[in-house]
């Protein structure tokens, strides 16, 4: 085993449980944006199509970039637009929440 | 250590501290958007300091850079496209999708670095590991978020496809599998056993999912959102990214936690849920009719908007049937007539409402309802004795209090205690059972109405009622 490799399996275990901490104090009412955000980051693999660019020289290694770099951009680029357009939704000033509790009686 | 790799190194390390201080402000509704920005920062960062790196070492010729840019234009542009335009009800779908692309393009990157390796020489087994376990796990997320997201939209039915000698094609086909990953890692470099690797991984996921109900389709989304981080985790180990092996083991963590929170919620385990999927599931009994659907009283419209109009407090039970009729917007009026008059409204959430956990906050949220009349399950059960009457529209086996009886399939389930409020109304078409297949006490109760309607329709009705009522 090199240093490397062990260096690179201690972050991915140290990741895997910084994830379940974070991950598990985030209360239900947020799960679907948080799964979506989880999905964006998932994203990160557009780093790996960049990467296999450097040594693409055949045309399977061509077709191979293309489809890595669209399906990776597809990913992050939609994960986060659409974790974005669910969390607004949340983030919205409630106004009239307050204004309507103040009323006390009705009919 | 050149001083570009102590840069591209900080870097990364900045944008997996992006990444965690992302999710953890995702804790609260005030600043989850912002938690949102900043891992979409880092993301950023990641992404050009790698693209520099290639450049300033003159990497790739140009067609592989046409390559590049072509599909990154193409794919960004396309995920922009959808999610701007998605409906709320149909985000479960387009997670689903965007896991499949994440795993696809997690394999691509596996395939290609296998293939730019020498024919004929053994791949060190630091490379041959991540590289197997990354094309299977990222193909089996490919062609089975696939599935998954075509039984969310409908294109796919959603009921359990099953066919006879299901479990020995299984077999086969993980048999394949294995043998080929097996002998990728200990023979010299074959891309012929490779692709063998691939095509069955992509068959075992299609068969894995088709097997599985469309209810229980939201479960394997977050299982297979796991499995795309983690298929991306083996990228990173193959191409050495440190990126994208933390970004892939904080995914990979999240989905496993949500499978099994989502799991407990629906009282399955994930193993039955999966196991269900290998013909191994029981056929779906005959339905057991409730001690007493000749006793259901059924109400109108009218009858609904008087009992809001002189009600206090009143709890709105939001459930999948609201999320599949689009009705929250109905749902959000009905509430805004009520609190305009000083009637309290709250709305009573159970963890899996909705069409995954989480969705009908998102669905609400959309209708302007304010974060703060969302009441989680704990916060629920304590406010329903309290409740003139709870108004359940589209939730069935959350409600059904014979899960607190054993003997059921419900028994055990965490469920809301709607039985608990003074008085129920249930907006349903009809009295078929949910998913669980049995019949809700709820509905014999004899302080229960039932109104029976389309949600959306049943909504502007006792709207209307209301108004009627109110206004005077």
């Amino acid at each position: 085993m090199t240093d490397t490799l062990f260096t690179d399996l201690a972050i991915f275990v140290l990741a895997l449980l910084v994830g379940f901490e974070v991950i598990g104090k985030i209360p239900s009412a947020l799960h679907t944006p948080m799964m979506s955000g989880a999905n964006a980051i998932h994203g990160v693999v557009v780093a790996g199509a960049i990467a296999i660019t450097a040594f693409a020289n055949s045309p399977v290694g061509y077709v191979l970039t293309a489809i890595a770099a669209a399906l990776a951009a597809a990913n992050v680029v939609g994960g986060y637009v659409v974790t974005d357009r669910m969390l607004r939704m949340f983030d919205r000033p409630k106004v009239d929440a307050k204004a309507t509790n103040s009323t006390e009686n009705h009919s | 250590m050149t001083a570009l790799a102590w840069v591209t190194g900080i870097v990364y390390l900045g944008a997996a501290t992006c990444f965690v201080v992302g999710l953890h402000q995702m804790r609260t509704p005030s600043t989850a958007r912002r938690g949102n920005l900043i891992s979409a920062s880092g993301m950023a960062a990641a992404i050009v300091i790698t693209a520099i790196v290639l450049l300033i070492g003159g990497e790739g010729d140009w067609i592989g850079w046409t390559a590049l840019v072509g599909g990154l234009a193409v794919g960004g542009i396309f995920g922009a496209v959808r999610a701007r335009t998605v409906k709320m009800t149909d985000v479960p779908q387009l997670i689903s999708l965007f896991n499949a692309v994440g795993g696809g393009a997690a394999a691509a990157v596996a395939i290609a670095d296998f293939l730019h390796r020498t024919a004929g020489i053994i791949v060190p087994l630091a490379a041959s590991i991540p590289i197997v376990l990354d094309v299977l796990i990222g193909a089996v997320t490919l062609s089975g978020s696939l599935i998954a997201a075509g039984k969310l939209q409908g294109t796919i039915p959603g009921r359990a496809i099953q066919f006879r000698g299901a479990r020995l094609v299984n077999l086969i086909v993980v048999g394949i599998a294995v043998v080929a990953g097996v002998l990728t890692i200990l023979l010299p470099h074959n891309p012929a056993l490779l692709l063998a690797l691939l095509v069955a991984a992509l068959a075992f996921g299609v068969l894995m999912v088709l097997p599985i109900g469309g209810a229980d389709a939201p479960v394997v989304v977050s299982l297979l959102n796991a499995f795309t981080g983690l298929a991306v985790a083996m990228a990173g180990f193959v191409i050495g990214n440190q990126a994208m092996i933390i970004a892939g083991g904080l995914v990979g963590a999240a989905g496993t936690i949500l499978t099994l929170q989502m799991a407990a919620a629906m009282n399955r385990s994930v193993l039955s849920i999966l196991l269900g999927g290998f013909g191994a599931v029981a056929p779906t009994g005959p339905v057991i009719e409730g001690p007493g659907s000749a006793n259901v009283r059924a109400v109108d419209a009218d009858d609904v908007g008087i009992q809001l109009a002189y009600a206090q407090h009143v709890m709105f039970v939001p459930g999948y049937g609201l999320a599949a009729g689009q009705a929250q917007h109905e749902l959000a009026d009905l509430a805004k007539v009520l609190t305009d008059h000083g009637i309290d409204v709250k709305y009573a959430i159970h963890p899996v409402a909705g069409r995954m956990p989480g969705h009908m906050n998102v669905l609400l949220a959309e209708a302007n309802v304010p974060y703060s009349q969302m009441l989680q399950l704990d916060d629920a059960n304590a406010a329903f004795p309290g409740c003139d009457i709870a108004l359940v529209v589209g939730a069935n086996d959350v409600t059904n209090p014979a899960a607190r009886r054993s003997g059921n399939p419900v028994s055990g389930m965490p469920i809301l205690d709607v039985d608990q409020a003074k008085a129920v109304v249930v907006i349903k078409r009809s009295m078929s059972p949910g998913y669980a297949g049995i019949a809700n006490d709820l509905y014999s109760d004899p302080k229960t109405g039932m109104l029976f309607a389309d949600a959306k329709k049943g909504l502007a009705d006792i709207t209307a009622a209301v108004k009627q009522y109110l206004t005077t």
